[in-house]
């Protein structure tokens, strides 16, 4: 009896391994920047082009940093839920402009409104690098000792905010309330 | 549809290539730091179009690295500080080559195992199989019969 079991056991196993392999997104990858320090950067401001923005700005707070691009299809999706989640007061958003003209980027922002308390300047996508973004647009959250503590790769939907972003932001402010 | 095809691919393509700043790829002057580059990036993956090397990409953020990957190596660094460099900011995903860590044993080891097993699983069939087939002596009638066979073979002339 036990040796027919064998090769059904082994089936189950292959059904197990590719229901999970198969439902993946493979585009979606582990940041190693989890629970690193969030690499530093000091980038003019888009609307500003004279003063510039530094992550060190920001420490003490809970922020957001989204990768954006106006040439960047799905950054088109995620905008109104952006513009949606910044009037909310929950948490700041500021923007990584990567890789685009300015023109073109404060073009956009004005066609769709402006999420962003602040957008930097990434024109050589050379920041980018160092948050080792591969696809906007991507988005960051980053604690008040200016830890990363959340990549999220692709347009933020309700669910994400709901599920993953939201969660994490109101823990990280409750934490930080208690010190 | 044939006929719509090709605005179809233009209203895909027309606003990412159009729009998105890249600057010009310039090969380095260095021969050294170019052959270097592309023994390097071989080993290394684009990680916006996955099935790609560095050095075969042309994606914007593969040239981007690989103009990172010049400035640094004109720096002095090693090939490892800059796989380093790289594997700090996007994790060892875009190493081709996975290493051998904790996480990779069963892809590095597993092929073996299974090997290991197949041939387990074979020479036990094969014993097996001899031990299912016993010798049967012949039984006095059979002994008769090929006593007769073997007489009735023509004899062996001699010289």
């Amino acid at each position: 009896m036990f040796r027919y079991l064998i090769p059904l056991a082994l089936f189950l196993a292959l059904v197990i391994f590719l229901a999970v392999g198969l439902t993946r997104d493979p585009k979606e990858l582990q940041s190693a920047l989890i629970n690193k320090p969030a690499p530093a950067f000091s980038l003019p401001q888009l609307k500003a082009p004279g003063k510039t923005i530094s992550n060190e700005d920001l420490r003490g707070k809970v922020w957001l940093l989204n990768v954006w691009a106006s040439w960047c299809i799905a950054c088109r999706d995620e905008h109104p839920w952006l513009i949606k989640y910044a009037q909310s007061g929950v948490v700041p958003i500021y923007g990584l402009n990567y890789k685009d003209r300015s023109e073109d980027a404060i073009a956009w922002l004005g066609e769709l409104g402006d999420p962003y308390t602040v957008s930097a300047v990434d024109l050589d996508g050379r920041v980018g690098i160092d948050y080792g973004v591969y696809g906007a647009p991507e988005t960051y959250v980053i604690d008040q000792a200016g830890m990363i503590r959340l990549k999220h790769v692709g347009p933020i939907t309700p669910d994400v905010w709901s599920q993953k972003i939201l969660p994490l932001v109101q823990e990280l402010n409750r934490q930080g309330t208690l010190k | 549809m044939t006929r719509l095809l090709p605005i179809l691919l233009i209203c895909l393509f027309a606003p990412v290539v159009v729009a998105q700043v890249q600057e010009e790829e310039l090969p380095s002057d260095d021969p050294v730091i170019e052959q270097r580059l592309a023994n390097l990036s071989k080993e290394l993956r684009c990680l916006q179009c996955q099935n790609q090397t560095l050095a075969d990409s042309p994606a914007g953020l593969a040239a981007d690295l690989r103009r990172e990957i010049r400035v640094q190596m004109k720096a002095g660094k090693s090939d490892q500080e800059i796989i380093a460099f790289l594997t700090q900011r996007y994790g060892d995903f875009i190493l081709y080559r996975p290493r051998v860590t904790f996480t990779t044993y069963l892809l590095w080891f597993g092929p073996f195992v299974l090997l290991l097993g197949g041939l387990y699983v074979l020479f036990h069939y094969i014993r097996q199989r001899r031990d299912l087939i016993p010798e049967k002596p012949l039984s006095a009638d059979e002994h008769r019969r090929a006593e007769q066979l073997l007489a009735s073979l023509p004899e062996k002339e001699t010289t």
